[in-house]
């Protein structure tokens, strides 16, 4: 018995089978965007802990200074308080070419020295800890310390990531030239008893716990952003989830009063219908996994070159399947198919068994329904600000959004009911009352996949305002900021006094770039000193500054730091910024730095001198009238040999930075779209759902003189309305999506705050998107009901009752 | 990982670490470094210094403790300079390399710890000017320049010791004045101890507090190729009869026969350098510890002093489990005499 009904069950479906290939595409789509999400950020956090488990000190605390260096003396007075405690010193090693970061370890207490080695694995490092050392590398880092003299013996090894040079700390002060200067400190995790707390004996240096997001895991708000990207792509793919089980439900009505006709109980249809939903979850989750991986192939090379654009992390290796993900992607297509599919399969459990498919006795239910969902929705907005207010954090900037695009999703369906209900009083014909009569009583069907239209505009609304706001503001920042006409950098120290001498012969102005890396709680910054100069007076993009903020910079009396460093620290003009314990300088300026996850400080070139006497000098800018610009350029690329002096116009760098820009948001971009073609989707389903729900309802307007064809397109005018109405009310949502995105987010999660630019003919191109989604998804039930039999119209008649 | 394995490397370029050559490379012949030179007699208390042109030396206490509680207990304290270059500098680039070893043996538990530390910059050293050796919060301190009264510390992750040690004796002298001969081919190493410690102290362990009295035994040792390169390891027996005499004594084992030596202290601290061979220990009792085969269980004969004793392990897992591993532990004495010693054995695979 058991097995003809569920046999009976799954029949449906071999009729419909375009309605499950809808349900399966739904529940594909949903698991296929958030498994390609959580795959693409488990393999950049695998390749993180890869990095930082390659390196040795994943999962430790560290101690690092509130700012400056420890010094030896304090490594080794903690030391004899009995704290094991592992120094390390880091930093950017200026090469020939550009340069390299350095680590720098006292083997002796690395803590992977601490685990005892395998004897045959020794690798013949003997020299490392004595003159002149040794350097341990990638294979692929190798490339960056090509022409570089006197360097000690290189080590290739693929156990360390790419971009990272390893040595003892010996070596490594030295490289680095910052004798005595220990960067931080990492904290053993055993420990002997009976010690003081490191509060009270360290009181100024800071202790970062492992897995801290402060603790420089900068990226973990670029993940963060793509898991709420991929939840909502989830929620949206689950509306369509819910139109096509309702539809199932619905247009099985019939075989279900047959079915419990025969004797099936309603408990046993209901775990048969809850089986079948589960064989259909399993089976499309599995599709969606694929569907998953692929786009996590695809879109992983443009993730790795945005966190190398804004982060400078680098992430490596392919992608692999794990178990975990693969248990994670099929649970979320079961848990998501429960939550979509409750709904309908809780309505069929409390149908009385003989009611007939109908929606008066279903609308009066939508109706109170729409005032409890609106006020969910209200509560979820007021939660997100409040929690806004209350707390800081990215978590709880993501709190806020998910709040208000659910909130507002869920007052959706109230606030278009109202408004349709204020159309009615403009209604002049029997007609035109019933058509908005008629779109009201459609709602409650149609209101889920509204609500998903409406997440899915209001995103594209609010993403593609906050990159092209960012984009407008880079493109200006760029401007003002790379103001030199020509870019010189130069392989050797030495090469530096012909350079400027032929440059002065032709009366061209240049800008020395010369900077020193200090580390400030954990994480380098960079001191540039620039000379007195109109450049920097009059193109700097100063956000906020004194009145005489230069003047007090080349007075070697001020400082300006960019945005981060101002944000991190709170440091605003008039503040004291002290950057090692003997160098406070006042703040007089806050300069906007796009790009740059790092802390960055302006003085006056004497000033950084006098402390940095070593710094390179191999960087210039060089200014000159622009027309001259393409001769000089000429001229120097014929008088200099390329391979030891580099030479770029501004032109050049700016396109590179604006493609590194573009490519940076290509997933954003991608993801966007993916989206909103779900929602398209979603429309779609749910439409057809209502077909068969409404033909009770065509069939007397038909009957009373109505054609067939102008029902069509009635049919098709009503969708289009409903969509027109979506999206007006998704633009005020997405501005302020946008808003909160440029003012309170990118503040979190970069430490730049930008200013917004609206685009309305974007939102005309989206409002024109929007409408032919509606109009494809309303086409097919149009195009049906303009060719529908007379004869099915009038069994609605003689079915009635 | 990958680190550790990388750095591996470096640990077998120290002197103690990997046994290419005898056990920890101690038989490995390195140029640049000084070798003991019986034209320039030992001087106190400069000796009690460290000579960073020796490649290796150690300070070295070992003591036999009875805790208020009836039990009884061994400790150890170990500062180990190995120098990968003979010369000094101030900085991370000094070429010293310190490493403390610190054991504290109980009848049922063995504890132990290590510490390492370069030269250079402060975190380890040895001073004379008061005596003081430490590595990180492990001390050992004299408040004058001689080694007559001590203070030692030492801490790890389930246990700590506080000691206070006075000797009642003299120094004592192995070999010919301290140049201890350590092979036939006439590898030697300089070698003195302090054998008749009084100690007191208290020892704290996961349990609680105990306080203790005992007996303790610092060796001072330094050399810089002191094994010859067919010596694997060594058996190393310092003993405390009851009668107040007392003996050192070591086996060098070899493929090409074993090396012995012995001083014989008697109770009025008098050493007697024994003549090589007279020296006679076989195991008797043989147990697993970390899957090598090591003997917990002597009999030891020396017919001139009419000396005919088994020595036993107190614990026989008293294994150091330290970058260069080896058993060391407190042992009893029984047979023609009676007391309490220490026992290290190295180079067993």
């Amino acid at each position: 018995m058991r097995r003809a009904a569920l046999g009976a069950l799954l029949s449906h479906w071999r009729c419909h089978p375009f309605q499950l290939l809808t349900l399966v595409t739904g529940l594909a789509l949903a698991t296929g965007l958030w498994s390609a999400v959580q795959a693409i950020n488990g393999e950049a956090r695998a390749s993180y802990a890869r990095a930082s488990a390659q390196l040795g000190f994943s999962e430790m605390d560290m101690l690092v200074p509130k700012n400056g260096s420890i010094s030896i003396a304090r490594y080794v007075m903690l030391r004899r308080t009995g704290w094991k405690l592992s120094p390390i010193i880091e930093g950017q090693w200026n090469l020939r070419n550009g340069s390299v970061k350095l680590i720098g370890i006292d083997p002796l207490n690395h803590p992977s020295m601490l685990a005892k080695s395998p004897a045959e694995e020794a690798s013949p490092q003997l020299n490392l800890l004595t003159p002149p050392g040794g350097l341990l590398m990638h294979p692929n880092t190798r490339v960056q310390l090509n022409g570089q003299l006197d360097l000690p013996p290189v080590t290739l090894t693929g156990r360390l990531p790419s971009g990272i040079v390893l040595s003892d700390i010996a070596l490594a002060e030295t490289l680095l030239g910052s004798r005595g200067q220990i960067t931080r400190l990492i904290i053993l995790p055993e420990q002997p008893m009976g010690l003081l707390p490191l509060s009270d004996l360290a009181p100024d240096l800071l202790r970062q716990a492992a897995g801290d997001p402060q603790a420089g895991r900068l990226t973990d708000s670029f993940h963060l952003n793509l898991t709420a990207f991929g939840l909502l792509s989830f929620a949206v793919g689950l509306f369509i989830v819910h139109g096509t089980v309702g539809l199932g439900i619905e247009q099985r009505r019939h075989l279900f009063r047959t079915i419990r006709a025969m004797g099936v109980s309603l408990r046993l249809l209901t775990a048969l219908l809850f089986g079948e939903l589960m064989i259909i979850a399993l089976a499309a989750g599995s599709v969606g996994l694929i569907l998953g991986y692929l786009i996590a192939g695809i879109l992983l090379p443009d993730v790795s070159a945005t966190l190398n654009g804004l982060y400078g992390e680098t992430v490596e290796g392919g992608l692999s399947l794990r178990p975990a993900w693969i248990f994670s992607g099929l649970g979320m297509a079961i848990f998501g198919t429960l939550v979509a599919s409750a709904q309908a399969i809780a309505s069929l459990y409390r149908m009385p068994l003989l009611q007939s498919p109908g929606i008066q006795a279903r609308s009066q239910y939508a109706r109170s329904s729409q005032q409890v969902m609106a006020c969910i929705g209200c509560c979820l907005i007021v939660t997100g600000s409040i929690a806004m207010l209350l707390f800081d954090g990215l978590v709880v900037g993501f709190i806020l959004l998910a709040g208000l695009m659910l909130g507002s999703a869920l007052c959706l369906p109230l606030l278009l009911s109202v408004l349709l209900a204020l159309g009615a009083r403009t209604a002049e014909s029997a007609l035109t009352e019933w058509i908005w009569a008629d779109m009201r009583a459609q709602l409650p069907g149609i209101s889920l996949a509204l609500m998903a239209l409406l997440l899915a505009l209001a995103t594209n609304i609010g993403v593609g305002t906050m990159v092209s706001s960012f984009r407008l503001t880079f493109l200006g920042w760029m401007n003002q900021r790379l103001s030199s006409e020509i870019y010189v950098s130069v392989k050797h120290d030495d090469q530096v006094g012909f350079l400027t001498s032929w440059l002065a012969e032709r009366n061209i102005t240049t800008l020395p770039i010369r900077w020193a890396e200090i580390p400030f709680e954990g994480s380098p910054i960079r001191i540039y000193g620039v000379i007195d100069h109109a450049t920097y007076r009059e193109n700097w993009p100063i956000l906020q500054s004194g009145t005489e903020a230069w003047d007090e910079v080349f007075a070697s009396t001020g400082a300006m730091i960019n945005e981060q460093l101002a944000r991190r620290q709170n440091l605003w003009p008039g503040d004291e910024l002290a950057l090692t314990e003997k160098w406070q300088i006042m703040v007089t300026g806050v300069y906007s730095d796009y790009g740059n996850p790092h802390g960055q400080v302006i003085v006056s070139l004497p000033n950084l001198l006098q402390r940095y006497p070593n710094i390179a000098n191999r960087q210039f800018g060089l200014r000159l009238p622009p027309k001259d610009a393409s001769a000089l350029l000429k001229e120097m690329r014929e008088t200099f040999d390329s391979k030891t002096i580099s030479i770029i116009d501004q032109a050049d760098i700016k396109a590179n930075s604006l493609a590194v820009f573009d490519r940076t948001f290509i997933v954003t971009g991608a993801l966007n779209l993916l989206t909103l073609g779900v929602a398209g989707f979603a429309i779609l389903t749910s439409l057809l759902t209502l077909w068969n729900m409404r033909l009770p309802q065509l069939a007397p307007i038909w009957a009373l003189g109505v054609s067939r064809r102008d029902l069509a397109w009635l049919e098709l005018v009503r969708s289009l309305a409903l969509a027109t109405l979506t999206a007006i009310l998704a633009l005020p949502l997405g501005l302020l999506l946008a808003w909160l995105l440029l003012s309170v987010i990118n503040v979190e999660a970069f430490g730049w705050k930008l200013p917004m630019y609206v685009f309305p003919i974007d939102w005309l191109r989206l409002l024109l998107l929007a409408l032919i989604a509606a109009a494809a998804a309303a086409a097919v039930p149009a195009y049906k009901l303009a060719c529908i039999r007379p004869t099915e119209l009038l069994k609605v008649f003689a079915h009635e009752r | 990982m990958s680190v550790r394995i990388l750095f591996s490397g470096i640990l077998i370029c120290l002197p103690h670490i990997g046994s290419t050559q005898g056990y920890a490379g101690l038989g490995t012949q390195v140029e640049g470094f000084s070798n003991p030179d019986q034209r320039h007699p030992l001087e106190f208390p400069v000796d009690h210094g460290p000579h960073p042109n020796f490649r290796i030396e150690w300070w070295y206490l070992t003591a036999n403790l009875n805790g208020n509680d009836g039990h009884e207990y061994g400790v150890q304290w170990t500062l180990f300079r190995t120098a990968l270059a003979p010369d000094d500098r101030s900085g991370w680039s000094s070429p010293q390399i310190w490493m403390g070893h610190a054991g504290l043996t109980t009848p049922d538990v063995h504890h132990f710890d290590e510490r390492m530390a370069r030269g250079g910059i402060g975190q380890a050293g040895v001073t004379t000017h008061p005596f003081t050796a430490w590595i990180d919060n492990w001390e050992m301190a004299s408040l004058d320049r001689s080694l007559q009264n001590l203070t030692v510390t030492a801490s790890g992750g389930s246990f700590a010791y506080n000691l206070s040690m006075s000797a009642r004796g003299p120094l004592v002298l192995h070999g010919d004045k301290g140049y201890s001969v350590k092979s036939a081919g006439g590898q030697a190493s300089w070698y003195y101890s302090q054998p008749s410690y009084d100690v007191t102290g208290i020892l704290t362990i996961s349990d609680g507090s105990v306080e203790v009295t005992g007996q303790g035994w610092l060796d001072r040792e330094w050399s810089s190729q002191p094994l010859a390169e067919d010596q694997s390891g060594w058996d190393w027996f310092s003993l405390s009869f009851d009668s107040g005499a007392k003996m050192m004594g070591f086996i060098l084992r070899s493929d090409s026969g074993d090396f012995s030596s012995a001083t014989w202290i008697d109770t009025d601290g008098i050493a007697t350098p024994l003549q090589p061979g007279t020296f006679h220990a076989e195991p008797l009792n043989y147990t697993i510890v970390e899957g090598r085969t090591i003997p917990v269980q002597w009999e030891i004969s020396l017919p001139e002093r009419e000396v005919s004793i088994t020595i036993q392990a107190i614990n026989e897992n008293s294994w150091m489990g330290t970058s260069f591993p080896y058993w060391e532990g407190p042992v009893t004495i029984s047979g023609s005499h009676t007391g309490r010693g220490y026992l290290e054995m190295t180079g067993y695979e």
